[in-house]
């Protein structure tokens, strides 16, 4: 049994300390967003912040998490009171099936907390871990942008949570 | 008035019938002699209008629709539909998607058909219902039913009375035949439709709302994993299961033949005992498999059956100058980011499988065969996965959950493909060979053109239980059903193979491949994908030999209007000019097409950069013009086209399965390459030619061919070679500029 702190919460989980983040996340905290895409650290659609920092779910192990907090796509708004950077995803219609888009919006989350007003490069280099295969690409980069450009304004209203 | 009325059903038929018959009486239908005309879309096989409408008493509104929601984002266009028709707002209605207990057999969900078919469905019986509940209201106030209008879900009367749709529906009045002519709306009113409305299903995925079935969560499921055979025909010999029968959390071992399965309480059990299994599983392999280097070979050396689809002869018309060219596609994969995932339960002989298939009703019947059951004790219901552009591992998974689940009656099973599988087991986008030859005439026409395509089916998909992976592995296995040719004018690997410009003397043949060396079933745009692509680069490479401009030599040979229209728009809004060279290590390209050469227009030209160093190309923008008759949601559509171009841009420029002579060796994202981010153009442009009133015509698919035409052509012109073998890596481009 160990303490692991989401989205500002604790739980207490009893799973193996080799089971990947991802299948605690889902199963055992019954949260959605971060997605199985393959298990390999190859696509993103797992994507989760730790500390600050983008990490691939599905290749951390949750013995490795301890003491440290993690956000997911749920900790940062909800469908009435969405964060910028969902009210940005919503606003630029950035998805087709949307499969990928909980993972993209966590690592676009942790650029921007990191570096609030990022090039075009540099977003697509920070999204080059993910995969999309819908083509939804061209609106991810403006919603990212569109994100980036709303934090800098008041109209980030009505709600800008910041993931830990 | 306002009290309630208890009707009979009979008065409400003939009060009903009376409206109608009003609209059979429009001259267009009293002067048709022939046989009755059916209702449009799929009304025709559908035709209760209740099939698609349902108003409750509290005035809440329902529209029903067999096709699924892949994320195309249609089930928005859908609501759209019908609060216009219905002149109710967008939000006073929820529509029901693919469910075998609850909506209209429409087939699959496939082929662009999804507007064509089903929105025209649902704007009709939307149309007629909105017609009965005026002609009701009509009786109930004693007024001519031409001094009633409808607004915001109720019927109002010239005296200013007012009759909600719930109180004006009673029993089963909306249980009738719809007739073949509905009364729509003038284009010119349409408040709801045309409007770029945002997606319903967005905001739930973007703040982790459950909307996937690989989100659902039934009270007490456990978590199942398969063990695939390594390759194809593999043969279970032995499988020494005692220990994995003791690791934690194990629920049960499932073995049925070359099926193999475990069942775990928790979901990473079931990964751990997935992979002690495989480790203790011997199987038997068979190399089978055919030379991937050769595919040309290959494919023109099985057994065809040759079909000649289209033949037309001028004598008059001589060819001067010929130019022949052979053009081939490898297998390649759908690739959904999400493996495929189904719940299955069986409670009390009723087999309930929650799925992300294409096809409710045509997958119910190959699960219903494998079980042995009939199919009304089984019901399927579409949750939304993974984009799956075709049949990928869906109907498969499906399968494999049922088949689990029957062993466990009452526990809700959870079935999750790993990544490999999905990789290694999903039917692919099947490989083709085209090989054209045409001759220009003194004036710079072409005078004669040969077109010959190989290919297998492009669909096997499920119909019968033969086509799903669990069926084929079970013990008393289901053969794979016989391959079939899919019929014209759609067509499957001879989609689009028939050409839309008009040539004086063409010969277009179909080499029908029966044997399918490698899993294969439909991908997005079938044979239209590389049929346009080898139509496409050829004609630029008549243009070139013409001396002509590619825009102007297509439109030369082109008298479709609309086909001429979509071509300008985008030649017009890409700047594009005759002559015009591009920057140094860059090329102009231009594609056209009709889908199906009956649905959506679309024409994209592009630029692309070349690395003349290494041969890396890089799309660099895109602008596309598409006419999809009437629009119903510009963004929507947008949307499908940008994601079209850049999808069809991967499948170009990066993709090809690869296999050695028994597994397959393109596993996941590193074995089998796609786009990422650093190949992202730097703008996409798409350009909607609107037809109000105009049918819909399907346009989910429309960008696929024209769009690795485009990137071709844009090719050649920046190298200034011709590469005719998909996909157009850098090493082959690397290796052409070189040669």
């Amino acid at each position: 049994m160990m303490t692991l702190k989401v989205n500002g919460h604790d739980h207490q989980i009893d799973a193996d300390p080799d089971t990947p983040l991802l299948y605690v996340l889902r199963e055992d905290i019954q949260l959605n967003a971060a997605k199985f895409g393959c298990g390999l650290g190859q696509c993103g659609a797992c994507t989760v912040i730790v500390d600050g920092k983008a990490v691939l779910s599905c290749i951390t192990p949750l013995l490795l998490l301890e003491g440290k907090q993690v956000t997911t796509l749920e900790g940062l708004g909800t469908v009435e009171t969405p964060a910028t950077i969902q009210r940005a995803f919503m606003e630029e219609q950035a998805a087709q099936c949307g499969y990928c888009i909980a993972g993209m919006m966590m690592r676009a989350q942790a650029l921007l907390q990191k570096n609030p007003k990022p090039t075009d490069a540099q977003i697509r280099t920070e999204l080059e871990p993910h995969l999309c295969r819908c083509g939804t690409h061209m609106r991810i980069l403006r919603a990212v942008h569109r994100a980036a450009h709303l934090m800098q304004t008041a109209d980030a209203s009505p709600v800008q949570r910041s993931a830990q | 008035m306002n009290a309630p009325v208890i009707l009979d059903r009979r008065r409400v038929l003939a009060g009903g019938g009376a409206l109608i018959v009003s609209f059979s009486l429009a001259p267009a239908l009293a002067d048709d002699a022939g046989p009755a005309p059916k209702p449009p879309g799929s009304l025709a096989t559908a035709p209760y209008l209740d099939s698609w409408i349902r108003i409750d008493a509290d005035g809440s509104i329902t529209a029903f629709t067999g096709k699924a929601e892949l994320g195309q984002g249609f089930k928005t266009a859908f609501q759209q539909i019908a609060a216009e028709e219905l002149d109710v707002a967008f939000d006073a209605l929820k529509v029901v998607t693919a469910d075998t207990g609850r909506t209209a057999n429409e087939g699959y969900t496939s082929g662009s058909q999804s507007t064509q078919y089903s929105g025209t469905a649902i704007q009709n019986a939307a149309a007629q219902v909105r017609a009965l509940l005026m002609a009701e209201a009509a009786k109930r106030v004693d007024l001519p039913v031409e001094s009633f209008r409808t607004e915001n879900g109720a019927v109002i009367a010239s005296d200013g009375q007012r009759l909600g749709y719930g109180e004006l529906v009673a029993g089963d009045m909306l249980h009738v035949q719809a007739q073949p002519k509905s009364k729509l709306k003038d284009p010119a009113t349409y408040r709801v439709m045309g409007q770029p409305i945002q997606r319903v299903d967005i905001p739930a995925k973007v703040t982790g709302g459950a909307a996937y079935v690989q989100d659902m969560r039934l009270p007490g499921m456990v978590h199942a994993r398969i063990i695939r055979p390594p390759s194809y025909g593999a043969v279970l010999t032995a499988c020494d299961t005692s220990a994995v029968e003791k690791m934690p959390g194990l629920v049960k071992v499932v073995r049925d033949g070359n099926f193999l399965a475990v069942v775990t309480k928790k979901e990473f059990q079931s990964v751990k005992a997935m992979k002690a299994l495989s480790a203790a599983a011997k199987w038997k392999e068979t190399a089978s498999l055919p030379k991937q280097d050769d595919l040309l070979a290959v494919l023109t050396g099985l057994k065809s059956n040759d079909m000649t689809i289209f033949e037309q002869s001028n004598p008059a018309a001589v060819g001067q100058k010929t130019l022949e060219a052979t053009f081939t596609r490898p297998y390649q994969a759908h690739g959904s980011i999400g493996p495929s995932c189904a719940v299955a339960q069986l409670i009390d002989g009723e087999m309930t499988v929650w799925t992300h298939t294409q096809g409710v009703y045509p997958d119910r019947a190959g699960i219903a065969e494998m079980l042995k059951v009939p199919p009304a004790s089984v019901r399927l219901i579409h949750v939304e996965g993974s984009g799956c552009y075709g049949h990928n591992g869906a109907d498969d998974a499906a399968a494999d959950a049922a088949l689990i689940a029957r062993a466990m009656p009452g526990t809700p099973v959870r079935v999750q493909w790993m990544r490999e599988q999905e990789h290694s087991w999903e039917p692919f986008g099947p490989a083709m060979v085209t090989r054209l030859k045409a001759s220009l005439d003194g004036s710079g026409r072409i005078a004669d053109w040969h077109f010959d395509v190989w290919t297998n089916t492009h669909s096997m998909r499920p119909g019968g239980a033969g086509s799903m992976l669990a069926a084929q592995h079970m013990a008393q296995p289901f053969a794979v059903p016989p391959p079939e040719v899919l019929p014209l004018p759609a067509g499957g690997g001879d989609r689009n193979a028939i050409p839309i410009y008009k040539f004086p003397n063409a010969k277009v043949v179909h080499h029908f491949i029966p044997e399918m060396p490698v899993r294969i079933s439909a991908m997005r745009a079938l044979g239209a994908y590389h049929n346009v692509f080898s139509i496409e680069s050829f004609m630029d490479e008549l243009a070139a030999a013409a001396g002509a401009d590619p825009i102007e030599f297509r439109l030369k040979h082109l008298e479709d209007k609309r086909g001429r229209e979509v071509i300008e728009k985008a030649a017009q809004a890409f700047g594009w000019q005759k002559g015009q060279k591009a920057p140094q290590g860059r090329g102009y390209g231009f594609a056209f097409a009709r889908y199906k050469s009956l649905a959506a227009y679309c024409a994209i030209a592009s630029e692309v950069e070349v690395n003349s160093e290494t041969g890396r190309p890089r799309l660099v923008r895109a602008v596309a013009a598409v006419d999809s008759g009437q629009v119903v949601n510009p963004d929507g559509l947008t949307n499908q086209i940008e994601g079209a171009i850049v999808q069809s841009m991967s499948w170009t420029l990066y993709e090809a399965v690869t296999f050695d002579d028994t597994r397959i060796t393109s596993i996941d994202w590193q074995t089998y390459p796609i786009l990422r981010f650093d190949a992202v153009p730097d703008t996409i442009e798409v350009h909607i030619i609107n037809r109000p009133g105009l049918p819909f015509l399907g346009s989910g698919e429309t960008g696929q061919g024209p769009a690795a035409a485009s990137i071709a052509n844009a090719i050649a012109n920046a190298t200034g070679k011709r590469l005719r073998n998909l996909p157009l890596t850098r090493k082959r481009i690397k290796d052409a500029i070189d040669a």
